[in-house]
């Protein structure tokens, strides 16, 4: 089923404002993962409850859900005038490959040579997804 | 660091992919229902929140959004988000066979590139074990 298509501009702009939103979201998430610890770890102390609180007592992660419930937001906006089959993986590669860099640049994360490999493979699936 | 990752958490990864590419299509399915949102009428999106189809799929991403967090506890960003493309794929087929949109060859192409992406990463180091330690100038 083909859904009334907007212009490519507008089109492309509600996909990159979801993926910008959720790197924000992914990358102030996982930096609160990291510094609370590993979770099966935390439930197995302290239980589901316990697990659950370490992870909303976090200010980094609540405004990363932040940044996240954004994006959900605009990937709904999104999805009513955007195929599915375009819209959702061209978002989410477009937000791998900012997280790629985010990741790196403010996790410190090691984005050896197979990472950006992923990237450029993935950046060019996005690229034949558009056609 | 070698590739250690337990069967339980193997099954975390595959819930994160399930779990985001099925609550996709959901509201995808939903929205179609609901018609085009413009600028003009975004209360609309509030109106969504009584469809079904967006209610369920709502509930599949918040299930996802819990497998996910507990990957990121374990997992670096840059390795959890790639292995879990394979979802596209499934997104792929819900669309073709279920919402019945066209996919074409070029698509196609596309998703088979991004799996191959997906496969080097999985294959390597699941946790960057030494923060800020030197980068591979080539990387």
């Amino acid at each position: 089923m083909m859904i009334a298509h907007v212009g490519n501009v507008e089109t492309w702009a509600t996909i990159i404002t979801v993926a910008a939103t959720a790197v924000a979201g992914d990358v102030l998430t996982a930096g609160a993962m990291r510094s609370i610890g590993d979770l099966d770890d935390i439930r197995a102390q302290s239980g589901l409850v316990g697990a659950i609180k370490a992870v909303v007592s976090s200010p980094m992660f609540l405004l990363g859900v932040l940044c996240m419930a954004g994006s959900f937001f605009s990937l709904l906006f999104t999805l009513s005038n955007v195929d599915l089959s375009l819209a959702a993986p061209a978002s989410a590669s477009l937000t791998f490959m900012g997280n790629a860099f985010a990741a790196k640049l403010f996790l410190k994360e090691n984005v050896d040579r197979r990472r950006w490999l992923a990237a450029i493979f993935v950046c060019a699936g996005v690229a034949l997804l558009a056609k | 660091m070698k590739h250690t990752l337990t069967p339980q958490r193997w099954l975390i990864l595959i819930a994160v992919m399930l779990t985001a590419s099925i609550g996709d299509t959901l509201l995808s399915h939903g929205m179609a229902q609901v018609g085009p949102v413009s600028m003009a009428h975004l209360g609309l999106l509030l109106s969504a929140m009584r469809n079904l189809w967006v209610v369920g799929g709502i509930l599949c991403l918040l299930g996802f959004f819990a497998s996910y967090l507990t990957a990121l506890s374990w997992a670096d960003l840059t390795f959890v988000l790639p292995s879990t493309a394979f979802g596209y794929v499934v997104v792929a087929l819900l669309s073709k066979f279920w919402l019945h949109e066209q996919i074409s060859i070029y698509r196609w192409l596309g998703i088979i590139l991004i799996v191959c992406g997906v496969g080097f990463v999985a294959n390597g180091p699941a946790r960057t074990e030494h923060p800020g330690a030197e980068m591979d100038p080539l990387a």
